[in-house]
């Protein structure tokens, strides 16, 4: 991602989203991306799916297939778990015998193994989700991009989701732009927490994260570092308030 | 599950065993899997015992017909009432003595060939009705200068009183069944493309988004996303297509009778030249008896839709 900027709308009522944003992602890394609401976070995103085009600038993803989870499930109502995941591998031209036989691997990955008959309103929260992750492993991408998916979870269930990212894109290798707001959510899963302002979104500081896995969100180090990242963060929102 | 948690093993707060609250140690669970099905039996929503379910059923039926029972005994009872206080007695006849004319009615074939004629009406208008207004509601929807030109043009369609599209239908076809048919489609299929436009409007945007990122396109993404989507509003615009649909028959019916082919509308016209309100009567119980039953068949494809889809409470 090169000099990124995006624009909404136009002339007077114009919206800058990103001004200037470039930001460079190896394959099979966890990179998460923090900042208050309006940073711009979600539509870097956009850009990366390609559900929108940058007004400047170049994204690239060297080929890889994108895969996104957003914060709500996004789950069809209509389908079972099994019938979600198995639309994913459709879309992707899968036959009947296989769709079936990878929906069921992909469900037992993210521990759903007995629920692919539920339809999505029987499942709790945090089992829509995996369902939406299960969905998203099945798309098969190489780059997967999660926009505050646990945003709407309770802390329990979301360090449970935590554990299982670790190891589901650990696993495949995936590449990964995790946007959040929590802080310790960032520097708990990444490799590296990038630090966005608002209005308009840039790129402001990067933190490396290079401490052991597993982790723990409430382990002594994950704590420093993230307290580290809060102050950076609270002097950029101090700048935007004067 | 261990009474308490040994120090290094983590409980589903995340916290460690040794210093935490009584709650948490309650709750402490070892392994991963544990923990996940702990969490999961917090979580998940229960279903009751099976033997229950029969009790239930039960009780649902009964809760649903009593109101029902209810209402017809009220109606009854302000119908006799009438009847008894003697307004208008040698024309209007009493809930005996129709019911009696109905049972007779129901005896003979000629009621039965009239429903039948009636009913093959029925089916064939709203079949072609559903047909041409699922290919004109989905073509509009999704072609843009299409909905331009003719969406308020359908609208407007759907608030035209059909009744006045038989002069026109007579002129065009003549006194027959096509004439009724065509009547029949201008009533009913405005409703049907409007419900699916409705429908396709109204897919959430995040169900889009998921399905672009999945790689749904067109026609796919019509077939997988946006027509399941749309399934509620469909049945919504199929119900009132029916009712459009069958005020439009029954009119018609009135209007075009054609010899030697019994319908609802030709017995209630004749009862109509011979003043026989028992038999009039009769015949008005017997449409609107099925007016409710199609709309019993609606309502049930509604609420196993809404259902499925988590719509309404288990309760």
């Amino acid at each position: 991602m090169t000099g990124v900027s995006k624009v909404f709308g136009r002339g007077s009522s114009a919206v800058q989203a990103l001004d200037q944003v470039s930001l460079e992602v190896m394959p099979g890394e966890f990179t998460c991306l923090i900042g208050a609401s309006g940073c711009g976070k979600s539509t870097l995103l956009a850009l990366v799916a390609g559900l929108e085009q940058p007004t400047v600038g170049e994204v690239s993803t060297s080929g890889g297939r994108v895969a996104v989870m957003f914060q709500e499930p996004a789950l069809f109502p209509w389908l079972t778990a099994a019938g979600n995941v198995e639309m994913a591998l459709r879309a992707r031209g899968a036959g009947k015998a296989e769709r079936r036989q990878r929906a069921a691997e992909l469900l037992r990955t993210v521990n759903l193994g007995d629920f692919g008959g539920k339809r999505p309103h029987e499942l709790s929260g945090g089992m829509r989700q995996r369902v939406a992750l299960a969905r998203a492993l099945a798309q098969d991408a190489d780059i997967l991009l999660m926009d505050e998916p646990f945003g709407a979870l309770d802390a329990m269930t979301r360090d449970l989701l935590h554990d299982e990212i670790d190891r589901v894109c650990a696993d495949r290798s995936l590449t990964v732009i995790f946007v959040t707001h929590n802080v310790q959510e960032a520097v708990r899963l990444g490799d590296r927490v990038v630090v966005m302002s608002s209005r308009p979104g840039r790129v402001i500081d990067e933190f490396a994260v290079d401490i052991e896995r597993p982790r723990r969100i409430d382990s002594a180090p994950v704590a420093e570092l993230a307290a580290q990242i809060t102050d950076r963060l609270r002097e950029e929102m101090s700048h935007d308030a004067r | 599950m261990p009474a308490n948690g040994v120090s290094g093993e983590i409980d589903p707060f995340g916290r460690n065993g040794v210093g935490s609250s009584p709650i948490a140690e309650r709750n402490s669970v070892p392994a991963y899997a544990e923990k996940l099905a702990w969490l999961e039996s917090q979580e998940a929503p229960g279903s009751g015992p099976s033997d229950q379910r029969g009790r239930k059923l039960a009780k649902r039926a009964w809760a649903s017909l009593w109101p029902k029972a209810l209402a017809i005994i009220i109606v009854l009872a302000i119908w006799q009432i009438i009847h008894v206080s003697g307004w208008k007695k040698d024309i209007f006849p009493g809930p005996g003595a129709t019911l009696a004319n109905l049972g007779d009615q129901l005896k003979t074939g000629l009621l039965w060939h009239a429903i039948a004629t009636t009913l093959e009406r029925a089916v064939i208008g709203f079949g072609l009705a559903v047909l041409i207004g699922a290919v004109v509601g989905a073509l509009v929807s999704r072609i843009g200068p299409l909905r331009a030109a003719f969406g308020s043009l359908i609208t407007g369609l759907q608030t035209m009183p059909s009744i006045a599209w038989f002069p026109f239908a007579i002129i065009l076809f003549g006194i027959n069944t096509t004439a009724i048919l065509f009547v029949i489609v201008l009533g009913a299929a405005p409703s049907i493309a409007n419900g699916l436009i409705a429908g396709v409007d109204y897919t959430p945007p995040i169900l889009l988004r998921a399905g672009a990122t999945m790689g749904l396109r067109r026609l796919s993404l019509y077939r997988h996303l946006i027509l399941p989507a749309s399934l509620p509003a469909v049945v919504a615009g199929l119900r009132q297509g029916w009712a459009f649909a069958w005020r439009s028959l029954m009119a018609g019916e009135l209007l075009v009778i054609i010899a030697n082919q019994p319908s609802l509308g030709v017995l209630l016209s004749t009862d109509q030249d011979q003043a026989d309100m028992e038999s009039a009567t009769a015949i008005i119980i017997v449409i609107l008896l099925i007016g409710i039953f199609v709309h019993t068949l609606f309502s049930m494809a509604d609420r196993a839709i809404r259902r499925r889809w988590g719509l309404v409470g288990s309760s």
